[in-house]
């Protein structure tokens, strides 16, 4: 458990955090969303102390993190960046390997670690030897994410880490990392612009402007209550998208004949809408079971808008 | 020796040469090893401390810009001669290209990646030596690079402080007026630098891993090359000897001293710039110099007895073109006017002057003039203009200032003075292409280092001033349409001398009694 309290900084007088407070509980991702310059990346970076607070306290299952060295305080941390930053002086086993040569791993139990998260993250063994400059944006962000989840540290900090990729390998990476064993059990921040990966990723979401959280609340309340024009408006591009992405099958399940769906079409109660909607959309047979659904989401829909 | 063919030359003087090239690669690799060792961790600390940059970078970049003779001038009070001064002022030089590359290095590393090493939880060594160096080694590298090949340049300068190397032989080749010898110095030395320019070249290009491995040896490289350096430039000879280039290859000079004396005395090649404040400091022993150096007086030497009679006493005189005369017709009877006025104490107490009481040539040349009733107000003429040449010692430098005044009071010429040439040979090149008009030289000079004539001709011309300067004054005519005009009156010798205090000591009277005494045990 992450508790951030009224944590503020500075930078030349000018105000980058203001008095943010929030909480991140255990497994679960947080995302600090919000445009550039809202100071998301400065919040992000106080919490493994690569940027140090002015004023308040930052607490890790209880401690402050002041009270423990800088480097302690990281290697119990992972962090993923936009530029995946791996060395470019090193090949890609040895930058998976950083953390574990920190920690004197011995050699046998960082290379098992190291084929696991492998298969994993669906990455060939015939990159290790290779170097980052010779793999796809693509990889270098798996292999970015291989080495920060290598410790199994219960924290991990994503700064915008699928910023630099493009959307079809944005969408295969979003399912690969929501289908990720590893994270399940793991606090996680994740940093972004980008309204459809806190939708497609956060359980909860804290949206900043100008160095203060305007609002913190689950994407649903996020979509249906929100707390001033300031986040109607932010939402308002992307609102039928973001609704067909937050709703589930079991919020629709009693507007629909669930056997059919649970049963002949084998989805699950958190099978989302969107996705249903894209499969069934895909067969011509299911027309009617896609009809069905659409029309079961616009009655839903009715009593979500107050 | 000029019939002598360049290869000739290096076969016949290929241990010479081959301990010189050792010399010069101890001092490239010696000075460039200790400003790795300084350069790095200051650039290092720079890189860490922004605000200090400013300043180091300052200081280095000051440092480099000083002329590199004045640099080594200025570290004979500290360090005396030999292979100190030469090695710190070297390491001066290659400071600034080690520590602006190290901080450029550092500072160039992709920020994301410092940030992902730090939010790793690296501390400050590990993100240095496994990422920041690592990352920076090629313009480090690059770095290093230019400071090498800076360092093979300015250590054929070392010579001047005795600290050997190249530049014996090139400054040895232009003091002696031998082409060959300039290039045997000059051509390895310019090999040396492609050289180490293209080793070094290879290791920055290959990947940081091979150069990991090869880092402990290249220190080990440096350090051998280094110490057989200093190995062989420890002596310890009885006195300590330094004798300039030019003496090194004259027949009255180191040549004479070993085949009429059967006198070895293991000389340092040293500038006469410093060789008598040298002696003066008892960082040597034993100096070939001038009989009328002012600076004999001034440093308290005694010249030995040349007993068996090497050093011949030679006129000074201008030496100028026939043609030149032809051009300035007022020229030579006005130069002539110094004639005879002239002895050997004039021209030592003139010296003294400038070498002890730091008169300016200015003051000594129209104080001198207005003595000898010669001084005339200048007449500000505008006709053609007179070149003056003068080679690099005090007593040229008064020369050409009395000269000048001399033209100024009696002719409409204009004068220009080029002094501080370097070495005869290159007076002498200068007057032969006209870039100077006249300069004053000696006629031992002439005959031993411009004419070089048979041994039996210079024994039979030796045999007094008078008939040494006609024989060169004819063979100038002859030669090259040169003339020597009317003798200034004082007679110029070379001749070997110590401090005297040093000299009562071992009861050394002349160069026998030194003979005598190096050869007691």
């Amino acid at each position: 458990m992450i508790t951030v309290e009224s944590v503020s900084k500075s930078f030349n007088g000018k105000k980058a955090v203001d008095g943010i407070s929030f909480q991140a509980s255990d497994k679960e991702i947080l995302v600090l969303l919000g445009t550039s310059g809202c100071g998301k990346t400065t919040m992000l970076k106080m919490i493994n102390r690569l940027i140090e607070v002015d004023s308040g306290n930052i607490l890790i299952d209880g401690n402050n993190i002041q009270s423990q060295k800088a480097e302690e305080v990281r290697m119990g941390i992972g962090f993923v960046m936009q530029h995946s930053g791996l060395f470019p002086h090193y090949n890609i086993q040895q930058n998976i390997a950083v953390i574990p040569d920190l920690l004197k791993w011995n050699k046998k139990k960082t290379a098992d670690r190291t084929l696991e998260l492998l298969h994993k993250l669906h990455l060939s063994e015939d990159l290790l030897s290779r170097f980052p400059s010779e793999l796809s944006g693509g990889q270098q962000q798996r292999v970015g994410i291989a080495r920060a989840l290598i410790a199994d540290s219960p924290v991990l900090l994503m700064d915008e880490p699928f910023g630099a990729l493009d959307t079809i390998t944005k969408a295969d990476i979003h399912a690969e990392f929501k289908s990720l064993e590893e994270l399940k059990n793991k606090t996680i921040i994740l940093v972004t612009h980008d309204v459809q990966e806190a939708f497609d990723l956060g359980h909860k979401i804290c949206l900043m402007d100008n160095g203060k959280i305007v609002q913190t609340g689950t994407p649903k309340e996020m979509l249906y209550q929100p707390k001033n024009d300031f986040v109607k408006n932010f939402f308002a591009q992307n609102k039928l998208l973001l609704e067909y992405k937050i709703a589930r099958l079991k919020d629709v399940a009693f507007l629909v004949d669930s056997n059919r769906f649970y049963g002949d079409l084998q989805f699950s109660e958190n099978t989302g809408v969107w996705d249903a909607l894209q499969q069934l959309s895909a067969e011509n047979s299911l027309s009617e079971d896609y009809e069905n659904l659409v029309k079961a989401f616009n009655e839903y829909r009715k009593f979500q808008i107050v | 020796m000029s019939e002598q063919s360049f290869w000739q030359f290096v076969t016949e003087q290929h241990e010479k040469l081959l301990i010189q090239v050792v010399q010069h690669l101890g001092l490239t690799f010696l000075s460039l090893f200790l400003a790795i060792i300084i350069g790095v961790p200051l650039g290092i600390l720079i890189a860490r401390k922004r605000k200090l940059s400013g300043s180091v970078l300052g200081i280095a970049g000051i440092l480099q810009t000083i002329p590199s003779i004045a640099l080594l001038g200025f570290m004979i009070p500290a360090f005396g001669i030999g292979a100190t001064p030469a090695i710190v002022a070297l390491l001066i030089y290659a400071l600034l290209p080690i520590i602006r590359n190290t901080y450029t290095g550092i500072t160039e590393v992709d920020p994301a990646v410092t940030e992902a090493a730090k939010a790793m939880g690296m501390n400050r060594k590990q993100l240095l030596f496994k990422v920041e160096l690592p990352l920076a080694m090629p313009v480090m590298i690059a770095g290093i690079r230019t400071a090498a090949v800076i360092n093979v340049g300015v250590a054929t300068l070392a010579s001047f402080v005795a600290a050997g190397g190249l530049g014996e032989f090139i400054f040895g080749g232009i003091s002696l007026n031998s082409t060959n010898m300039i290039l045997a110095g000059a051509i390895p030395a310019a090999l040396l630098a492609v050289l180490l320019d293209q080793t070094i070249a290879v290791l920055q290009k290959s990947s940081y891993r091979s150069v990991k491995k090869l880092k402990y040896s290249i220190p080990v490289v440096l350090i051998i090359i280094g110490g057989v350096y200093l190995l062989n430039s420890t002596s310890d000879h009885k006195l300590k000897a330094g004798f300039t280039p030019e003496f090194m290859g004259r027949q009255d000079g180191d040549l004479g001293l070993r085949s009429v004396y059967g006198l070895d005395v293991h000389p340092l090649v040293v500038s006469d710039a410093i060789m008598y404040k040298a002696a003066y400091e008892k960082d040597l022993d034993l100096i070939s110099g001038y009989s009328t150096d002012g600076r004999i007086k001034a440093f308290d030497l005694y010249v030995l007895e040349d007993d068996k009679k090497i050093f011949p006493p030679y006129f000074a005189a201008p030496v100028i073109k026939t043609k030149t005369l032809e051009k300035f017709p007022e020229l030579e009877k006005t130069l002539n006017l110094l004639s005879g006025k002239f002895n050997d104490s004039i021209m030592t107490d003139l010296n003294y002057k400038a070498d002890y009481l730091k008169q300016t040539p200015e003051k000594i040349a129209k104080d001198f003039l207005i003595k000898t009733n010669l001084y005339k107000d200048p007449r500000k003429g505008n006709s053609r203009i007179i070149k003056i040449g003068s080679k690099i010692f005090g007593e040229q430098y008064i020369l050409a200032e009395i000269y000048k005044m001399l033209i100024e009071g009696y002719t409409e010429y204009k004068v220009e003075t080029k002094t501080g040439l370097g070495g005869t040979k290159i007076c002498f090149d200068a007057l032969m292409n006209d870039a100077i008009d006249f300069y004053p030289e000696y006629t031992g000079t002439g005959l031993l280092v411009l004419l070089k004539p048979t041994a039996k001709t210079i024994e039979e011309v030796s045999k007094s001033p008078e008939k040494t300067f006609n024989y060169v004054n004819l063979e100038f005519r002859k030669q090259y349409g040169i003339q020597w005009l009317k003798p200034l009156g004082f007679n110029n010798a070379y001749a070997l001398m110590m401090r005297k205090k040093q000299a009562d000591e071992l009861k050394v009277k002349n160069i026998s009694d030194l003979k005598n005494y190096l050869d007691s045990k």
